[in-house]
């Protein structure tokens, strides 16, 4: 496992600290900054490497900023390493939605906040859209996807099943096709 | 004790949310709404504030829910409860990188949970709407209220500026905030 030093333990959290204060909308957002500062500037990871982040962190559970952090520290600065990036990525966002949250509740009654607020929600509505429609595009289309596309928005909107038993009965679908396909190829 | 189901209910959906920022929605708005942490509504003013302030989804509306229902003890429960999950995964898989990638039963589970997200983002996308459109239930629309065909018209706008002219989302949002305020004020509402 890499040694953390104090100077390489200070230089992981600042980094992550700034990737977290200047990344709007979270996520992928955040991998062109991940490029810049941790790969570029600090040489942390490799062009390559850097494909094993995205990849790494888009298929374990969790938002894809920490995941990113969590595995860069890891590779750079070990135990140490991981958990100061981490810290690094989320404090931002901490710090500023506790100051936030203050402000919301105060300005919540007043009148030109409420229409705005009603004007937002429907732009709202367009961003969930571009996500899902996102989500979509990068998915496989064959039969078994599309099966389980439409039967997990159909147990979650019309029987509102909860959303983790449709997760982990999709999983499941997903790995018992996996198997069937390798016993076909034996 | 509240700050345990803080810190639970944020563990489970850091544990189950695969793909990252909105597809973390739906198992959200299932899981606050059923502890009444936040209504429909609220959830949906968040995601416009979280858009607009820097950081990830999962983490500013942990902090959010954290803090509104706990204060500060209740936010740190809360961000450390989504956060743990990555954290703790990331460690054990970072040791395997190979092992895993190339894993048939992560590529099994994978192939199954990518198309479960997309249909389960579809229905908060089709409940999200029914909260702004339908705020009373469907049993008890009023094709008459003023503030329908607001937020339909300003849906509309902000549909055509996000995937026609692909303005930033925050651009989007302010705009929307605009038309919100001044619609608001020409038509009484």
């Amino acid at each position: 496992m890499p040694h953390c030093s104090a100077k390489l333990a200070g230089e992981l959290f600042f980094t992550f600290f700034r990737i977290g204060a200047f990344t709007f909308g979270g996520g992928y957002a955040m991998i062109p900054l991940i490029q810049r500062e941790a790969a570029e500037r600090r040489g942390w990871i490799g062009e390559a490497e850097l494909l094993d982040v995205v990849a790494v962190a888009e298929s374990t559970p969790g938002p894809i900023a920490v995941n990113a952090a969590t595995y860069v520290g890891w590779r750079v600065g070990g135990f140490a390493g991981a958990l100061l990036a981490t810290l690094g990525v989320i404090l931002p966002s901490f710090f500023i939605i506790l100051f936030l949250s203050a402000a919301l509740g105060r300005f919540a009654a007043v009148r030109a906040v409420r229409y705005a607020f009603l004007g937002v929600k429907a732009g709202v509505l367009a961003l969930i859209l571009r996500a899902a429609v996102r989500l979509y595009r990068q998915c496989p289309k064959d039969a078994l996807s599309c099966v389980l596309m439409g039967a997990s928005f159909a147990l979650c909107a019309l029987l509102d099943v909860p959303v983790i038993a449709v997760l982990i009965g999709c999983a499941l679908c997903g790995c018992a096709a996996a198997w069937a396909a390798g016993r076909r190829q034996k | 004790m509240i700050f345990w189901e803080l810190f639970f209910t944020f563990f489970t959906i850091g544990a189950f949310t695969f793909g990252g920022g909105y597809a973390m929605l739906p198992l959200i708005r299932q899981a606050v709404a059923a502890r009444g942490w936040l209504t429909a509504e609220e959830l949906l003013d968040f995601i416009a504030v979280s858009e607009s302030t820097p950081g990830p989804f999962a983490v500013n509306i942990a902090t959010y829910v954290g803090v509104r229902t706990a204060g500060l003890a209740g936010a740190l429960c809360a961000t450390l409860g989504v956060v743990l999950p990555s954290f703790l995964v990331i460690l054990l898989v970072a040791r395997a990188v190979d092992r895993f990638r190339k894993s048939r039963w992560v590529e099994g589970c994978l192939s199954g949970l990518r198309p479960a997200v997309v249909g389960l983002i579809a229905s908060a996308l089709a409940a999200s709407a029914a909260t702004v459109f339908f705020p009373a239930g469907l049993s008890a629309v009023r094709w008459d209220d003023p503030a329908l065909w607001l937020s339909a018209g300003i849906l509309a706008v902000s549909l055509l500026l996000i995937f026609r002219i692909k303005l930033h989302p925050i651009a989007v949002l302010c705009l929307c905030a605009a038309l919100g305020v001044a619609g608001g004020y020409a038509l009484h509402l």
